[in-house]
C-alpha cells in the first residue's frame, strides 16, 4: 500500500484519465477515454446504462485494472492496485448500492471505516472527536441510532459523510440523488458544491439528470458505449446536445399521444389499506385510491416510505392487515383465479427478480399466465408444449424481445429485454387493471420511450393503470393525478394539469 | 421425615443445579455458533464439533491424567473442524448448511471410530468448585458444587458481548456479517475474517464437548450429545444473536434439560421419557413461536444464508 500520511489540511484534488481502456473478453466496455477533472470543480459523467460510466469509475477506484492507459492525480501519474490505493490518493467513492453495515451505528460504521481503528475502542473520545468533526460539516445525520433505522436520505448523507471523515479530497458520487426527494437533492448538491467552490473537494459524479447537471455541474463528460463522444464546461451546453451525445442517432419510438376520456366509472377502487413490512412494523396505513378506466394514477414518493409494500400487496405477495379491494364495485383478492377473472395485470420492479424465473426459458416465462388454460393446457393437466412455443414466438417477435431462441433462460437477456418479455406477457390480452412499479428502471432510451408508450397505449384502451415510480420526471410524464405517497400514507392527490415539482417534493418530505 | 428431606423442594433444587450443569455445553456451542453466525455463515457441524471434542478430551485426559489439558485439546480439534468448515465455504459455490451436515456427519463418526477403545476406561474428572459450604443440608451442597467451564463461559459471554461493540475485531465480525460488500469495500478480506470466526467458533464447541465426558454426564459413550449441537443452533436464533441472552437461553434449555432427572430424584417415574424430551420440545416451541413466516428475523445478521 503506498499510503503516505496526509498533510493537512487536504485540498481538493485534480483527476485525470489518459486513454483508459477496459476489455472483458470480447466486450470492449471503455475504449480510449481520457477525461480531465479539474479541481475544486463538480464534474458531471453522464451516459446511458452500459455506456461505461461505471467501467471508468471501477478502473480510477482500482476494483478493476484497466487494459490499457493510466490515471494522473495531481498530475502525477499513480498506480491505483486496489480501493486502497485509492484512498491513499484521496480518492473515495459513494455507491448507489449503501455500503453501510446495517447493524452498526453510525459511529460504529465511521470509525471501522477508517484505515486503522483501534483494537479497543474508546467510544466517549471517538464520539466527542465525531461530534467535533459533524459541527464542521454541512449536514448532520444521528450518530448512535442503527443505519437500518435511518432513512435512504439520511444513509446517502451519511455515505457522503464518510468519505469525508476519511479526509477524501475527490468523491465519485453514483447517481447519488436517486434516493432523495428533490428537496434534499438540492440541499445536498448545493452544499457539496459549495465545498467545491472553496477549493476543498473535488467531485465526480455520474448522473443521467440533466436538471442537476446543468444546475450544479461545472463541467460535464459524456460516454456512449464505451468512447467518450462529447463534453466541456456545462454552460456552453444546451441540454439538447448532451442529450444528442449521449443517445446518439438512435431511433427513440414516438410517444403515444394520451387520448381524451370523460366521465369514466371507477374500476380499481383501494379502501383503507394496511399491511407491515418484513420486520413486523405497519409500512402501508390506510391508503385510500380510486383509478378509472383510462387513467394512469401515478405514485411518487422516496423509496422506502411503503411504495414497495403496497405493490406487494396489490399483487399477491403480502397480505394486508387491513382493508378491502374493489374492482368494478366487486370485492378482489390478488389470487390467480381473481387476477384472471378481473383481467389484472403487472409489472413490478427487477422483473428478473420478481415477475421471472431466472433459470426457466423466455417461452416458459412468456406461459406464466396461460399455461394452465387451454391451449396449452391439455387434458388430464398434461401440458402441450407446441402452442407454448407458438405462442411465445409471436410474442418474442410482436415486442422485439431480443433473444438467440425461445428456449434461452431468461437470466441471458439483457435488462431491456426481460423487461419486454414480461410486457408481452402482461400486455398481449385484455388488461382491465395495471400495476406497475419503476418499470424503466435501468434500462436505456430507446427500451425506456417503448415501455412507457406501452403503458400509455393499455391506458388509452381504457385500462386503470396504477404506477408507481422513484422517477419524478416519469411520474409527471405518465400520470393523468399523481398521488404522492409519504411514511406509508397518501395525503396529497393532484391532477396533473396543476401539479407542480415543488408542491411534490414537499409532500415526498412529509411536509 | 428427617431432617435432610426437603420433599418437593427438591425439584427446583435439582433443576437449579441440573440447569447449572447441562447449560454448560449448551452455553459453549451456542456462543461458538454466535460467533460464527455473527460472521455470516451458519455452522451445522457443530454437533459433530461437540461429538469429537467430547471424545478427544477424554482420551487426551486419559492418557495424559490430566483434565484440563484434555479440555484444551478438545478445543483444538474444534478448531480442527471449525478450521475445516471455513476453508471449505471459501471455495465458490459451496453452501454453508449442506457443509455443516456434511461436517456433523463426519465429526461424529470419526469420534465413534477413534472412541471405541475408550468407552470402558476411566478418565480424571475435571474438578468442581464448592461454593455450598454455608449449608448443612446435603442436597444444596451438591446442587453448588459447580463447574468452573461454567464460569469461563459466563466470562465469555459478558467478554463477547462486549467486544461486539467496543473492539475493532468485534466490528469486523458484525460488518463482514451483516453486509459482505461494505467489508470489501473498507478492503477486508470476508472469507478471512470468517474462516478465523468458524475455527473460534469451533474451539469453544470443543470445549462444550470436553465438558459433557469430563464432568457431567462424565464418560464417553456414543449417544453422548443427543442432538445439543443443533439445539445450540436453535438457541442462537432464539437469542437473537446477543451472547449474553445465549446465556440465559442455555440455562433455561439446560433446566428443561434436567426436568426428568430432577421429576426421577424426587421419585416420579412416570412419564420419564416423556420429561427427558423437554428440551426437543422446548426447542420445537421456541422456533415456532419466535419465527413468522411474515416478518424477517429481528437482529439476524443480514449475510446468513437462511435470511437471505
Amino acid at each position: 500500500m503506498s499510503a503516505v500520511p496526509a498533510p493537512h489540511p487536504r485540498r481538493a484534488v485534480e483527476l485525470q484519465t489518459i486513454g483508459m481502456t477496459k476489455i472483458f473478453g470480447s466486450l470492449i466496455a471503455l475504449e480510449d477515454v481520457s477525461i480531465h477533472v479539474r479541481p475544486g470543480t463538480l464534474h458531471a459523467l453522464l451516459g446511458e446504462n452500459g455506456a461505461g460510466k461505471s467501467t471508468l469509475v471501477k478502473c480510477i477506484m482500482g476494483f478493476y485494472q484497466p487494459t490499457r492507459g493510466e490515471v494522473l492525480v495531481d498530475g502525477k501519474e499513480a498506480v491505483i492496485a486496489s480501493p486502497r490505493d485509492a484512498h491513499a490518493h484521496g480518492i473515495g467513492m459513494v455507491y448507489q448500492h449503501f455500503t453501510l453495515v446495517p447493524s452498526l451505528t453510525a459511529a460504529e460504521n465511521l470509525v471501522i471505516s477508517r484505515a486503522h481503528p483501534p483494537a479497543v475502542i474508546d467510544w466517549k473520545k471517538e464520539i466527542a472527536g465525531l461530534e467535533e468533526f459533524l459541527s464542521r460539516m454541512p449536514f448532520k445525520v444521528p450518530l448512535t441510532v442503527p443505519v437500518s433505522g435511518l432513512s435512504a436520505g439520511e444513509k446517502q448523507k451519511l455515505e457522503i459523510l464518510k468519505q469525508l471523515y476519511l479526509d477524501q479530497r475527490l468523491l465519485i458520487l453514483d447517481e447519488p440523488t436517486s434516493v432523495l426527494t428533490p428537496g434534499e437533492a438540492d440541499e445536498v448538491l448545493g452544499l457539496l458544491r459549495g465545498m467545491t467552490e472553496a477549493g476543498d473537494l473535488t467531485i465526480l459524479m455520474i448522473s443521467h439528470k440533466f436538471r442537476e447537471v446543468t444546475a450544479y455541474a461545472d463541467d460535464v463528460t459524456v460516454l456512449r458505449r464505451g468512447r467518450m463522444v462529447g463534453g466541456g464546461r456545462v454552460g456552453e451546453l444546451s441540454v439538447d446536445d448532451m442529450s444528442h451525445m449521449m443517445i446518439g442517432d438512435t431511433k427513440i419510438r414516438e410517444r403515444a399521444a394520451r387520448k381524451e376520456f370523460s366521465g369514466e366509472p371507477v374500476v380499481l377502487e383501494l379502501a383503507g389499506i394496511f399491511s407491515d413490512d418484513d420486520t413486523g412494523l405497519p409500512a402501508v396505513k390506510g391508503v385510500n385510491l380510486k383509478i378509472h378506466a383510462g387513467e394512469i394514477v401515478g405514485i411518487a414518493g422516496v423509496s422506502g416510505n411503503g411504495q414497495s409494500t403496497l405493490i406487494e400487496v396489490l399483487s399477491g405477495q403480502r397480505e394486508m392487515s387491513d382493508g378491502r379491494l374493489f374492482i368494478h364495485g366487486k370485492p378482489f383478492e390478488p389470487t390467480r383465479q381473481k387476477m384472471a377473472e378481473f383481467k389484472v395485470f403487472g409489472l413490478p420492479e427487477e422483473p428478473l427478480k420478481n415477475a421471472a424465473v431466472r433459470r426457466m426459458s423466455v417461452a416458459e416465462n412468456i406461459a406464466f399466465r396461460s399455461f394452465d388454460k387451454p391451449p396449452i393446457a391439455g387434458r388430464f393437466g398434461f401440458m402441450s408444449p407446441k402452442p407454448m412455443r407458438q405462442k411465445a414466438r409471436e410474442l418474442i417477435a410482436q415486442y422485439r424481445v431480443k433473444t438467440p431462441s425461445p428456449e434461452e433462460p431468461i437470466e441471458n437477456l439483457s435488462g431491456g429485454n426481460v423487461q419486454r418479455a414480461i410486457l408481452a406477457r402482461e400486455l398481449s390480452g385484455e388488461v382491465e387493471v395495471l400495476v406497475v412499479a419503476n418499470p424503466c428502471f435501468g434500462l436505456d432510451f430507446a427500451s425506456v420511450s417503448e415501455i412507457r408508450s406501452q403503458i400509455m397505449d393499455q391506458r388509452n384502451r381504457g385500462a386503470a393503470v396504477l404506477l408507481v415510480s422513484e422517477d419524478l420526471d416519469e411520474i409527471l410524464e405518465l400520470s393523468d393525478r399523481v398521488a404522492v405517497m409519504s411514511g406509508g400514507a397518501i395525503h396529497y392527490v393532484v391532477p396533473i394539469a396543476e401539479a407542480d415539482r415543488n408542491s411534490i417534493g414537499k409532500a415526498m418530505a412529509g411536509h | 421425615m428427617n431432617e435432610t428431606d426437603i420433599g418437593f423442594w427438591g425439584v427446583p433444587l435439582a433443576m437449579f443445579a441440573g440447569a447449572i450443569r447441562v447449560s454448560t455445553p449448551f452455553l459453549f456451542v451456542s456462543l461458538g455458533e454466535c460467533l460464527t453466525e455473527k460472521s455470516g455463515r451458519i455452522n451445522l457441524g457443530l454437533e459433530g464439533t461437540l461429538v469429537f471434542g467430547a471424545m478427544s478430551g477424554y482420551a487426551v485426559a486419559y492418557l495424559t491424567g490430566s483434565p484440563w489439558f484434555g479440555v484444551f485439546c478438545a478445543g483444538l480439534s474444534g478448531c480442527f473442524f471449525g478450521a475445516i468448515h471455513g476453508y471449505i465455504c471459501k471455495l465458490p459455490k459451496v453452501n454453508d448448511i449442506a457443509i455443516g451436515i456434511a461436517m456433523m456427519l463426519f465429526g461424529t463418526g470419526l469420534a465413534f471410530f477413534f472412541g471405541k477403545p475408550f468407552i470402558q476406561p476411566q478418565a480424571p474428572h475435571l474438578p468442581s468448585i464448592s461454593l455450598g459450604g454455608w449449608s448443612s443440608l446435603p442436597q444444596v451442597r451438591s446442587a453448588l458444587e459447580i463447574n468452573p467451564l461454567f464460569f469461563i463461559g459466563i466470562a465469555l459471554a459478558v467478554f463477547m458481548w462486549w467486544a461486539f461493540k467496543n473492539t475493532r475485531w468485534g466490528l469486523i465480525v458484525r460488518m463482514t456479517g451483516d453486509s459482505a460488500p461494505a467489508a470489501l469495500a473498507m478492503g477486508y478480506s470476508v472469507d478471512w475474517v470468517r474462516f478465523l470466526a468458524t475455527t473460534v467458533g469451533g474451539f469453544f464447541a470443543g470445549v462444550g464437548g470436553a465438558f459433557l465426558s469430563l464432568y457431567y454426564p462424565g464418560a464417553w459413550s456414543e449417544g453422548l450429545s443427543s442432538g445439543q449441537g443443533l439445539m445450540a443452533v436453535a438457541l442462537v436464533i432464539f437469542a437473537r444473536w446477543n451472547p449474553l441472552a445465549c446465556f440465559g437461553a442455555a440455562l433455561l434449555f439446560g433446566a428443561a434439560g434436567a426436568l426428568g432427572p430432577a421429576l426421577q430424584s424426587v421419585g416420579i417415574t412416570q412419564g420419564y421419557y416423556f420429561f427427558n424430551a423437554a428440551p426437543y420440545l422446548l426447542t420445537l416451541f421456541i422456533m415456532i413461536a419466535s419465527v413468522s413466516p411474515k416478518r424477517s428475523l429481528k437482529g439476524a445478521p443480514g449475510e446468513l444464508s437462511i435470511t437471505k
